[in-house]
Order: C-alpha cells, then structure tokens, then sequence
C-alpha cells in the first residue's frame, strides 16, 4: 500500500512545484466555459439549464489534459520502464495514478463550480448529491483515463488517440453525471440519486477494469 | 571459438504459407448461399410480406408504417449483428491476455477481423435505422433513445480500436494492447443497457411499433431470413477477413528469418571488431 | 549458483527488426565482463534482456538460475540497470527520487525509515553527491545527473549489475567512483556486466570480454590470472 502512497504523494509534490495543471489546465477549462457562454448568446435561464452539460463537457476536455499530463511526467523521466525493473504491481501503480488525477480533476472542478455560479448564474440546490455524483463520476473518468493514458503511450500517435479512445467510452459517465447535476442544480426534474448510484457502477467497474489491465499494458509503456 | 552454428530458422514448423488468395470451396459455396438468400429475402422484404397497415379501433384510421416497415427486416438483423461481433472480439482480446500473444496469435487476427466486420455492420445499423426512423418518428436521430446511443457509441468506440492497432506495428505488442482496449470497449454494455430502467425518456425504441405490430406469419418469416441472409454475410466476410490476417502473420515470420540471417552476416564480415591487435593478458578461448 | 548468466539461441525483435539474432552466452556468478562492439550490435539489448525488460522471441536466457520469461518479476528484482537515460524525476530532489524508487522496489518494507536513510546517506556517500542530494534533478548538470542515477542503482542492492556507458558523461572524478563501485560490488559478491566504449578503462577490471556483433557473441575471450 505504500507504494500508492509514494505515487501521489509523487505526484502532488511534482504538480505542487511545476504547477502544469494549475496554470494550464484549469484555466483551459475556465476558457471553455467562456466561450460556451459566449458562443451560445443565451438569456440567464437558457444557461442554467445547459449548465451541467457544458460543466461536464469541459470536465472531460480538462481530463485529456490532465491525463496526457500525468503520462508525460513518466515519459520525460523515462519512468515506465524503471517502474517495470522496480517490480511494483501493476495495479497499485494503477491506483496511485488515478488518485492523483482524481486530486486535480477534483481542483479543476471546485474552481469551475466557481465558474458556472458566475458566469452561468446557477445554483446548487443539493450539494450533497452535487459533491457525490461529482466525486463518483471524477474517479470513474480518472480510473478510465490513467488507464487508456497508458494505453496511449507506445502508440506512435499519443496525442490524437487518447480523446478518440477516452471519450466515447465515458460518453454514458457524461450523461448520468449530467443529469445528476441537474437535479442537484435545479435545472431538470430528474431523480438524481439513482444517476448518481449509476456513476458509483462506472467507477467501481473502471476501478476494478484498470487495475486489472494495468499491469499487462504497462509491460509495453 | 566463434560463431555458433546457423541453428532452425523460427519459422520451421509452420505449414507454407499460400499467397494466392483466401477463396476456397467452403466459402464459395458460403458466397453463393448468401447471394441467393439476398435474392430470397428481396422478395419476401418486397414482393410477398405486406405493408403495416392496421386499423385504430378507437378513430377507425389506418395507421402503422406502411411500407416503411420493409426496413425491418434488414435493419434488425444488422442490428444485432455488432454486439455479436464486438463480443466475439472482447472474447479473442480474453484469450489473447490468458494465453499470453506468442500462441494467441489466432485469437488476436479474429478479434482483428470480428471489430472489422463488427464496425461495418455497425455503421450500416445506424444508417438503415436513421432511414427507417426518418418517416416513422419524423426525425434522423433522437438523443434520448438508449439503444441509438448504445449502437453509436459501438460504432465509435470500435472505429477506434481499428485505429490504434493501425498505430501500433509490432505484432506481440499490437495484440497486448489492443485486446484491451477491445474488451473494455464491451464492458460498460451490460451497466448501459440497464440503465434504461433508470432512463427517464421514453425511448422511441419502446414507443415503436415493433411491439405494437403483430410479428407473426410472413413477417416473422421474413424476418428469420432476414437473420440467416446477414449472418451468412457475416459469416463470409469474417472468413475472408480472418485469412488476409492470416497470411500477413506468416509474411512477417518468413521476413523475420531472412532478416536474422542479414543480421548474423554483419557479424562475420567483421564490422568495427579489429582482430588482427595482440591483446596482453587475454587469452584466445573459452568454452562459449 | 555457477552461472549467473546463461543465454541460448535467443532471438529478441524490436520493431520487427532482430536485434538478438540466435545469440549464445555464458557468464559466471562473480565475475565482471566487459561487453564491446560497434555501434547497433545488440550491446543494449543483451543488458535490456538479461534485465528482463524485452521479451524472447525464440530461445531461452536464464539470469541468476532464474529464467527471464517466466520468472520476470524476480529477475527484475534482483538486477540492477544503469541505461542511458536517466530515470529520475526533474522536479523532484536526488533525495526524493531516491526514496521514491526504494519505496517502489519494496524491498526496504522490512526496514525502517531510519534504516532506509542510513542505506541512502551511505550511497550519497560514495557517489559523492550528498552536498547536491537536496537540489532539484532539473538544476543538475549532466554528470551529477549520471552519478545520481548510478546511486539509485546501488540502493538496490543488486546481485547482477547491468551498466551501459556508465562512464558516459562523467568526469575523472566520476569515472573513478564508477570504478570503485565496480570493485565493491564484485567484492561484495555480484556480477557485473559492462557495456562501454571504453575499453582501456574497463579491460584492466574484466574477467571475461564479449565481443558482440550482428546480434550475436562475436567473441569472447577470458582473462587467464598469471
């Protein structure tokens, strides 16, 4: 277990001192926001409504960042294939990973909450249920991702196939965590906790998919 | 001592590999089949099997699809079709990580041809249910209906599958990685699929006149020839498909052997290696 | 055991190419052996192999009695491989890499945290980079980079050392600490196995010197004690 600790906390500490995610990533997904905003012209209720779609269309572009991001810190270092000589399993390499791009999605995420309240002038009406549907569906993308990131590298097209890959996968995380948001946030009539007992399903299969399939994939890292 | 003697080449073993091309009795005779069964189902599809006309006991209208109900017979054949194709992938991609990828190398081609063969009837689904869908529900595409969504993200989820192992050359690696990808691309189905129970939508699936119809008689018929017609189809194409791949293995291991053979040669013209200097303190030998 | 390396007929093919074309080798527990050849012989993917990190197309590679293929994650275990790249984290400190990859290695899990300093305060020590061991790995030069990298090699403790162009980078200074970690480890009783250009430097401590060419044991030749 330890080992998964030494991931994050590596992780973390190399996000904490080159600060790619904070400077890069999140105000990408800040960007989008805008522009979404912009392009569709909307009137305030118009806004609200689209706002947990738009919310978690940009979550998802953020975490094709995030993830190449997680991948390339291993890559510069070489890494994968001293993590192979280490002789750590594979699925706790797995773990540490998704936790840590968890952390950041998780971060990205708050300050976007920010974003909408803002600029789409939304509401939470439910932050329980906000903050649980949240959380299932950031560790269904990040088990789901750090798996497919790996998948990616080696592949002599790294960055064009990892969206390809990724999305259409987490297309039904995009829409229960959608509609989930939407209950929280007021904007649908729709029963969110069973959306949201449907995100925890897609993490725990992610999880468990990923930490399955790690170790075979990194063998080719 | 120097060079070991040339030892068996890698591909001994193998039977010799026949380039000509992947026809043979068995699929002719397939071929043939599925041609007149085409025939077969065109006119039960349009000459023998009538339109859907029915009459609403309440208004005393004829309703129903009419003509448009044709597309039925094609469209759910080719419907089921991918699921049965991608799973036989997911399977190969099973086989291919438990077998380990030097002995799986059958499985991998017929996950291979299966995604293949599985993406064209995939597209060919959503583009016969966009037709069909089109004078019935009067839209090409409705973003609520589970089994639309199910049957694109298919499509998509596999397109890329064929994509990345065109990324990917080396043939042990390439069989790795993708059985993989191909069996979590199947893994969230059995969830989505239950997840109509939570779908609030009405999906127009549910609301289409396949329940409300009688299928029974010529249409069920029709139908059933509908299903053999395209599974002979499928049947064929994955042959086919599953022989190129075939022979493509066996190209690169008869390559192989001549390439180490090139190889061991650079060796005995000596490059780089200045044998004629008098090492001190070295001796000549050793038991190698 | 007798033989810490025995190679037959191995066949390894990168990207379609043979890289280890049918190559034979034999090397005993104990010894150093110095592994020369032009430029694109196979040098590194000899070391790669018995490091069990390429796989076997054909043949067999048993390292320290165990075999690569089936028992990979125990030869992983007990090897250690210096390759050309440096396998250290740019943002983090010597320090922190260090820690990170004894805590990936598992194998400290039966020592305290104190011990594990004592074990890395040693090594820091006769790599001669304490002074610098605080320092982010982007602020390095090249050869504190290369030092830095040998002493993650050395926290493991291996029993087989893979070191490719270890000298490579360093400066006399640097050389002679590679040198002497050479004679420890064989003191100490593991193998070692050196792939170099430098064969002025690395002849004198070699008991045995393979010459490899066209993927496969060109020469080899064992040095007879006067």
């Amino acid at each position: 277990m330890h080992e998964i600790a030494a991931i994050v906390r590596k992780d973390v500490r190399i996000e904490l001192r080159s600060r790619v995610v904070i400077t890069q990533v999140l105000p990408f997904a800040m960007i989008v926001l805008i522009l979404f905003g912009l392009a569709l012209d909307a009137d305030r209720s118009t806004l609200r409504s689209f706002t947990p779609g738009l919310f978690w269309v940009t979550v998802l572009f953020a975490s094709i960042l995030a993830i190449q991001r997680s991948v390339s810190v291993e890559t510069a270092a070489s890494a994968f294939e001293a993590l192979r000589l280490s002789g750590a399993a594979g699925w706790k390499v797995f773990v540490g990973k998704a936790v840590a791009v968890a952390a950041q999605l998780i971060a990205i995420e708050t300050a976007m909450l920010g974003g909408v309240i803002v600029f789409y002038r939304s509401s939470v009406d439910e932050v329980v249920l906000l903050v649980t549907s949240a959380l299932a569906a950031t560790l269904a993308i990040a088990a789901a991702g750090s798996l497919y990131g790996v998948l990616a590298v080696g592949s002599g097209v790294r960055d064009t196939i990892l969206p390809m890959l990724l999305l259409p996968i987490l297309a039904p995380v995009l829409v229960a965590a959608t509609r989930a948001f939407g209950d929280a946030m007021g904007a649908t009539a729709v029963n969110g906790w069973s959306w949201c007992a449907l995100l925890a399903c897609f993490a725990l299969l992610y999880g468990l998919v990923g930490g399955i399939a790690y170790g075979v994939v990194l063998e080719d890292a | 001592m120097t060079i070991t003697n040339q030892s068996a080449p890698v591909s001994q073993g193998q039977p010799p590999a026949d380039f000509s091309g992947t026809a043979s009795p068995t699929t002719r005779w397939l071929g043939v089949a599925a041609l007149i069964g085409v025939a077969v189902l065109l006119v039960f599809a349009f000459v023998l099997s009538e339109p859907d006309q029915r009459l609403d006991p309440d208004t005393n209208i004829v309703i129903g699809q009419f003509d448009a109900v044709r597309l039925l017979y094609v469209h759910v054949p080719v419907a089921i079709l991918p699921y049965l194709a991608f799973s036989i992938t997911a399977l190969g991609g099973v086989m291919v990580l438990l077998k380990g990828s030097a002995s799986a190398t059958w499985w991998d081609i017929t996950a291979a041809a299966a995604a293949e063969v599985g993406v064209l009837f995939a597209g060919l689904t959503l583009i016969t249910g966009m037709i069909w869908g089109r004078p019935i529900w009067n839209t090409w595409w409705e973003w609520g209906d589970v089994r639309l969504m199910t049957s694109l993200m298919l499509f998509l989820v596999y397109l890329g599958y064929l994509a990345y192992r065109r990324a990917m050359p080396v043939a042990e690696t390439r069989a790795r990685r993708s059985a993989v990808v191909g069996i979590v691309g199947m893994i969230n189905i059995p969830i989505v699929n239950r997840s109509v129970e939570w779908w609030e939508n009405r999906t127009l699936h549910q609301k289409s006149t396949l329940t409300e119809m009688k299928i029974e008689d010529l249409t069920l018929l029709s139908l059933i020839i509908g299903f053999v017609v395209f599974g002979l189809i499928f049947v064929w194409l994955m042959v086919h498909r599953f022989r190129i791949g075939w022979l493509e293995h066996q190209a690169e291991t008869v390559g192989l052997d001549a390439a180490i053979m090139q190889r061991r040669a650079q060796a005995m013209t000596g490059t780089g290696v200045d044998e004629s200097v008098d090492h001190p303190g070295l001796t000549k030998g050793g038991d190698q | 055991m007798e033989h810490a390396v025995e190679v037959e007929q191995a066949v390894v093919v990168l990207n379609g190419f043979p890289a280890l074309a049918q190559l034979d080798l034999t090397l005993p527990t104990g010894s150093v052996s110095l592994v020369q050849g032009p430029n694109g012989a196979g040098k590194t993917t000899l070391l790669r192999l018995l490091a069990g990190l390429v796989p076997l197309k054909s043949g067999r590679a048993r390292v320290l009695g165990l075999d690569v293929v089936t028992q990979r994650r125990q030869v992983r275990a007990a090897v250690g491989m210096m390759a050309p790249s440096s396998m250290l984290y740019d943002d983090l400190t010597i320090v922190e890499n260090l820690q990170f990859w004894s805590e990936m290695s598992g194998h400290q899990t039966t020592r305290g945290t104190g011990d594990r300093r004592t074990a890395l305060d040693a090594v820091l020590g006769r790599l001669e980079i304490a002074s610098i061991a605080h320092q982010p790995v982007s602020t390095l030069s090249t050869g504190q980079r290369r030092r830095a990298a040998l002493a993650a090699v050395a926290m493991r403790r291996p029993r087989l050392w893979l070191l490719d162009e270890p000298h490579a980078g360093l400066d006399q200074a640097g050389r002679g600490v590679v040198d002497k970690l050479i004679v420890d480890a064989v003191d100490a009783g593991a193998t070692v196995i050196v792939a170099s250009h430098e064969l002025d430097r690395v002849r004198p401590m070699a008991s045995h010197v393979i010459t490899v060419a066209g993927g496969i044991v060109h020469r080899s030749e064992v040095e007879t004690d006067a």
